[in-house]
């Protein structure tokens, strides 16, 4: 694989050539999805501090599939998931997610997304069953969809033990199953395999197979590069604040 | 899902986690116990001037265990990115902030009466005024509470917040704690004329920092 500059447009449809090695090539049987802009950034900076941690990224995600995010330690990832999300201002550049303007507005369409960031966001002293309701309804879900995404990830056995009592695969479940439990359109995963056992991880890939089938929009950042790129229809490299697309070898 | 619907969501989230952790009961009130035994003990030879006094040692009190009320609202949202789960649940943060208001408001208003019985034992006070009193700590606790969420989460994002929170919120708490004084001393002097006027200051100064609090706590949230 070699990688080429900025800028970068994946669009998924049928009729593109999809590069060799990823998921969709052993796969005929992909849905047909309308092609429309899930995600556009133009020249996005955001600072941490006064570092850059994305100088000038440059990304077009059509909905449908699942880009897999690579790159070193510390090359903006996680920012760049963060931004998606309406975590984290745009500094300058522009940025289009589901329709919304980041730099106008971070928070309309933070329902229609999910992020499994490095943290549950969870409450230490309520039940896995309670988070999961309880996000769902903040969310404006209902209790049903959290316990489907509950019976989904296998942690009705868990589902009244706490969160402060929970395993570090428990809790990644348990992250993954608030995601779910959002029905979201674009699903922004960050290091989803860091701490699950090897069903957590086959139960993952369960998962993100299903969210394209589904005509889930899923950007995974992860370093489970060979297990990552096995699901994924593309793959963008992101490295100095940047993001290069790699193309067929 | 309506403002109110949200409000209740989060109000009852935090109240169960307090339910649930205890922290009330096994740390902000044995603490605002422990303050108003230790007045006790400061003042004893004259237990005249620990009745005259009782208002100001109370709400000095209850505003001293409030902190620890406030710190912990906050705490939870910052222990395993809870405050970003719940910013990306795409809650309105008017919501957010009125919900943990009235959280720490339940959590204050039953501190206030384990407090007020341990002050009437120990400083000897003749209770008196009961409408007063019940409208002034009422009055003053959702100012208290407002005015705690809007600050405790301008400090959530500091490093040093346990030090600072403290620093920021009681200059500003001042107007609270002298009209919840001066309402109390009246209302237990039978002066309960005298005392409205200074329910009423607690009455505007809670709707004040409410309105404000609703308006200015979503950038805090957002950036904090």
């Amino acid at each position: 694989m070699r990688t080429r500059p900025v800028p970068l447009t994946i669009r998924r449809t049928v009729a593109e050539p999809r590069p060799r090695g990823f998921a969709a090539d052993r796969d005929a049987s992909l849905p047909l999805t309308p092609v429309s802009s899930v995600v556009r950034l133009r020249s996005a900076v955001c600072l941490l501090g006064r570092f850059p941690a994305l100088a000038g990224l440059d990304l077009d995600l059509d909905a449908g599939g699942v880009v897999l995010l690579s790159g070193p330690n510390g090359a903006g990832k996680t920012t760049l998931l963060k931004l998606l999300a309406g975590l984290l201002p745009l500094h300058s550049g522009e940025a289009t997610v589901l329709g919304t303007d980041l730099g106008l507005d971070r928070r309309s369409h933070r329902r229609r997304l999910a992020l499994v960031g490095h943290d549950t966001g969870c409450y230490d002293d309520l039940t896995v069953r309670e988070n999961l309701r309880f996000a769902a309804r903040a969310a404006g879900g209902h209790a049903g969809s959290a316990d489907a995404a509950m019976h989904r990830l296998g942690l009705d056995p868990i589902a009244d033990v706490v969160h402060a009592r929970l395993s570090a695969g428990q809790r990644r479940r348990l992250a993954l199953a608030v995601a779910l439990g959002r029905d979201p359109e674009l699903l922004l995963l960050d290091e989803p395999h860091a701490g699950l056992d090897a069903e957590g991880r086959e139960v993952l890939d369960a998962l993100l197979r299903d969210a394209r089938a589904e005509g889930r929009t899923v950007l995974v950042a992860s370093h489970e590069l060979d297990r990552t790129r096995a699901l994924a229809d593309r793959e963008v490299v992101v490295r100095g604040g940047r993001a290069y697309p790699v193309e067929a070898a | 899902m309506s403002l109110l619907a949200e409000v209740r969501l989060v109000a009852a989230k935090d109240l169960r986690i307090e339910a649930r952790s205890r922290v009330l009961l096994a740390q902000v009130l044995p603490f605002g116990a422990i303050v108003v035994l230790l007045f006790a003990f400061a003042l004893d030879p004259d237990r005249g001037v620990l009745a005259r006094v009782a208002p100001g040692l109370f709400w000095i009190a209850v505003l001293l265990a409030a902190l620890l009320a406030i710190g912990r609202a906050f705490a939870l949202e910052q222990a395993h990115g809870a405050r970003d789960g719940l910013r990306l649940a795409g809650l309105d943060p008017a919501s957010v902030f009125l919900g943990k208001a009235a959280a720490i408001v339940v959590q204050l208003l039953v501190l206030e009466v384990v407090l007020g019985l341990g002050v009437v034992v120990l400083y000897g006070v003749d209770l008196r005024g009961g409408a007063v009193l019940a409208v002034a700590a009422v009055a003053a606790t959702l100012g208290l509470a407002s005015t705690g969420t809007l600050y405790g989460v301008l400090a959530a994002g500091l490093r040093a917040r346990e030090t600072l929170l403290p620093l920021l919120l009681l200059p500003v708490l001042a107007p609270v704690m002298l009209g919840a004084t001066r309402a109390f001393e009246d209302a237990l002097d039978g002066a309960t004329a005298d005392a409205w006027p200074w329910v009423a200051l607690l009455v505007v100064f809670a709707l004040l920092y409410t309105g404000v609090g609703m308006l200015a706590f979503g950038p805090l949230w957002e950036d904090a």
